[in-house]
């Protein structure tokens, strides 16, 4: 008997209605919209104006039980990758599973900032291959901008709000599903990405406040730097020590943190940026929830097929960072939904767009 | 490869520039089109190929190509 393996059997996403574009920031900090495009990649974001992290998930878990048909009472384990929880206590995960009547299903929220949704992928795969589960719901989601700081050019330019759902069932089928992951962390990092007030160390206070505690912070030459360093090691390491060459890899899903990062990691594996998702331009970077975004928009749009080999990989916060190797199992829809054939169209002409704006050439691999 | 040539060639793929513009006093900036990043790519792509760490406060230093191969002939002792 071959091992019990985890793969992604539905997908969903969500991003909410209101946009802010480059040319909006404009008229709230110092910046342009060239500075922000050739710097990052980004062209707009969403804001969810009402609710909470919750509310954003709750929207790409109803989608995938849309795509897919399960049932909320069929959820066994519901893991939430937030840095954006409603609220300390209780979890998101009890918070959504309240809100979509997830009867059957226990829970938490796991945190690991940009690298939490491969995290959580992970820890989600091992209650399958345990024996001990067969639906697990795994889910990123972010409300950037309830820490961003609105009068701070350096980071507000950055980031929006989204979710994404996959859920996780066994299979026995040893050509498809999970099959490697390599995931790091280095502690020394935590002091140039990171939000000071609010926990335990600098519980809330006129003083937090006024000091700006509860918001962002980023030293973003340094975060670049390791960055750029450490998604693309990663990548080529969990590539290699699989016996595969970028040859071999059909979807490249980087986190959408900066359009550069995810260039210089595409090189690094010799994969030509027609193999990369990229929706950065769209989002921003919307930390747990830029790769299940992709994975659903790109399987929506028809793009990613059963039998693809994929390659996730994050870096973000902790410092936090890794990749996981999958051969993707999961049928596409008949058609693309009636709602997503606008993006669906402009999919790659919006990227090759964004690259050749850069003036990136990605010449290896060629 | 002396360094002064590594250098040039370093600057000619990462900036895509022709050869005949990377002269010493060539800025990454205002000559060679580099922005932010690139000068960050630009100083990690040096540390890279002569295996040596650069100090964010020198890497600020470094504007210019004469500078890049002063500070890395100093670097490697053969200043
Ligand atoms: C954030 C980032 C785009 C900034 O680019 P950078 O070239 O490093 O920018 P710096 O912070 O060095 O700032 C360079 C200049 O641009 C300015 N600047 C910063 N943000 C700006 C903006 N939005 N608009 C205009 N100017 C801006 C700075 O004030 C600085 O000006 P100065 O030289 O006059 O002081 C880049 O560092 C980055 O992407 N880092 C990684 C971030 C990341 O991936 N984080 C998440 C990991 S999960």
């Amino acid at each position: 008997m071959g091992q019990r393996r985890a793969t992604i059997t539905a997908v969903g996403h969500y991003v909410p209605e209101k946009v802010l574009t480059n040319f909006d920031l404009e008229k709230m900090v110092d910046t342009s919209d060239e500075w922000i495009r050739t710097r990052t990649g980004i062209r707009e974001r969403r804001i969810l104006e009402k609710g909470a992290t919750s509310d954003l998930a709750v929207e790409a878990i109803k989608r995938l039980f849309e795509n897919s048909g399960v049932a909320p009472d069929e959820i066994e384990v519901l893991i939430v990758a937030t840095v954006t929880p409603d609220m300390f206590f209780p979890s998101t995960a009890a918070v959504i599973q309240e809100k979509l009547g997830l009867k059957k299903a226990w829970g938490f929220d796991l945190s690991a900032a940009c690298s939490g949704f491969i995290y959580a992928l992970i820890t989600g795969a091992q209650f399958i291959e345990s024996g001990n589960y067969k639906k697990v719901l795994v889910v990123g989601a972010d409300k950037m901008s309830s820490i961003v700081d609105y009068t701070d050019r350096n980071t507000c330019v950055l980031f929006g709000d989204a979710a994404g759902a996959v859920l996780l069932e066994p299979t026995d089928d040893p050509e498809y599903g999970i099959i490697d992951h390599v995931f790091y962390m280095d502690g020394s990092g935590g002091k140039y990405l990171y939000m000071p007030g609010g926990g335990s160390l600098n519980p809330p206070s006129h003083e937090t406040v006024d000091k700006k505690m509860h918001y962002i912070y980023q030293d973003g030459r340094a975060v670049f730097k390791v960055a750029v360093v450490g998604m693309a090691d990663v990548s080529a390491e969990i590539v290699e020590r699989n016996g595969l060459t970028g040859k071999d890899i059909d979807w490249l899903v980087p986190h959408q943190a900066n359009l550069r990062i995810i260039t210089a990691t595409a090189e690094r594996m010799g994969l030509d940026l027609s193999k990369v998702m990229i929706n950065i331009d769209r989002y921003g970077n919307t930390t747990a929830a830029t790769i299940p975004l992709c994975l659903s928009e790109y399987w929506e749009c028809g793009k990613l097929k059963p039998g693809h080999m994929v390659v996730m990989s994050a870096f973000g916060a902790g410092y936090t960072w890794g990749a996981v190797l999958m051969r993707w199992s999961l049928p596409n829809p008949p058609k693309p939904r009636p709602d997503v054939a606008r993006y669906c169209e402009e999919m790659d002409s919006r990227r090759f767009e964004m690259v050749e704006e850069l003036k990136i050439k990605n010449e290896v691999g060629k | 490869m002396d360094i002064e040539a590594k250098v040039k060639q370093i600057i000619v793929n990462k900036l895509n520039v022709s050869e005949d513009k990377v002269v010493p006093e060539a800025s990454f900036i205002n000559d060679l089109g580099a922005d932010s990043l690139d000068t960050v790519e630009l100083v990690m792509e040096f540390e890279k190929e002569f295996g040596i760490q650069v100090p964010d406060e020198d890497a600020e230093k470094i504007r210019t190509v004469g500078d890049a191969i002063n500070y890395l002939k100093q670097k490697l002792g053969q200043a």
